[in-house]
């Protein structure tokens, strides 16, 4: 089971990073968005390649006001 | 009051540092020496309208998870609304407890804002959100070395700052005292000893209440002032802004010119020389 951002969510292993930003309804070309996986950075550029393993912790982060 | 509500903030509260007066972080050269950050603004309308009146060029954000459906919404619309104001983005790390948690989320908004530079805060006590030194100085080392450009949340022991700068901090951001206190500049003697104790940029950071806690920071020797919670909770946060700025210049202009020394008793600015005797 994939959990995204603390929650499990209904994405397959196997499929991409890109698979998640969608079904999260985010643009994946939107500014301020950064992507971990297993408490690694996956790089923009790898979004569409990377596939995600089973039971990967995912964390979607975005631009938020702080400090 | 009526009157003072009625000011207008125009260029006439504006900049009245000296022309051509700039702060220099790892190559960047700004004319302001003010640093904002955004968290608190009870909008996107009022945190742009804060960063217009402060004349900063440089805005903190933090990274949160996003929810699904794209919540917040608001952190696309922050990162243009900062584009738009033609300011550069700081990324932080707040909330960050361990140095692995830190330079993982430095990793991450390096990704999501494109840019090396990283306001680095890890947080050693939740009560009084002061920095863990041990593991703000072992993040700052690694980032560094993977080609960040490290600005660390510090505390203000001048030792500890002198350690930062030494493994290649591009700035040290010492606290005046605790994040959102407003209880303004603690420890002013810290920190100017703090200021001597290094060759990178000062920039105070946490605890600015009020305008002239900024204006002391400035007049202690530190290059710049980082505000957040003074401007953004202020009843009006664009005029408190404008306040800072001018506040920032005006310490800036007072260290330039050089205090008198402070004494314990008066000493006339009249001579007595010529005085009058009236029997």
């Amino acid at each position: 089971m994939i959990l995204l951002n603390g929650q499990s969510a209904d994405v397959q292993a196997g499929e991409p990073v890109s698979a998640i930003l969608r079904h999260m309804g985010l643009d994946p070309d939107a500014r301020g968005v950064a992507v971990a996986v297993d408490g690694e950075v996956v790089p923009r550029a790898q979004w569409d390649s990377f596939a995600l393993p089973e039971d990967a912790r995912v964390e979607v982060l975005g631009a938020m006001q702080g400090g | 009051m009526d009157e003072l509500a009625s000011m207008q903030l125009t260029a006439a509260a504006g900049p009245v540092a000296a022309e051509g007066d700039t702060l220099t972080i790892a190559g960047r050269t700004m004319r302001s020496r003010l640093v904002l950050g955004s968290g608190g603004f009870p909008s996107l309308e009022l945190l742009s309208e804060a960063v217009a009146a402060s004349g900063c060029e440089l805005v903190t954000v933090a990274l949160r998870r996003v929810l699904a459906g794209g919540e917040p919404k608001a952190g696309g619309s922050l990162v243009d609304v900062l584009s738009a104001a033609g300011v550069g983005v700081l990324p932080n790390t707040a909330g960050c407890r361990t140095a692995r948690d830190a330079m993982l989320t430095a990793r991450l908004a390096r990704e999501a804002f494109a840019t090396d530079w990283i306001k680095l805060e890890v947080i050693g006590d939740e009560d009084t959100l002061l920095p863990d030194a041990p593991e703000l100085l072992r993040a700052a080392e690694e980032l560094i070395d993977e080609g960040f450009v490290v600005l660390p949340y510090t505390t203000d022991d001048p030792v500890l700052a002198r350690r930062l700068a030494d493994v290649g901090c591009a700035a040290v951001m010492p606290l005046g005292s605790p994040i959102g206190s407003g209880m303004g500049v603690c420890n002013p003697y810290n920190i100017a000893l703090l200021r001597e104790a290094v060759d990178v940029p000062v920039v105070l950071d946490a605890g600015v209440g009020t305008a002239s806690d900024a204006a002391l920071a400035m007049e202690l020797g530190c290059d710049g002032v980082m505000v957040a919670s003074a401007i953004a909770r202020a009843r009006d946060p664009a005029r408190m802004a404008a306040a800072m700025r001018a506040a920032v210049d005006a310490g800036r202009l007072a260290r330039a010119a050089g205090r008198i020394p402070r004494r314990r008793y008066a000493t006339p600015s009249t001579p007595d020389e010529g005085l009058a005797d009236f029997g």
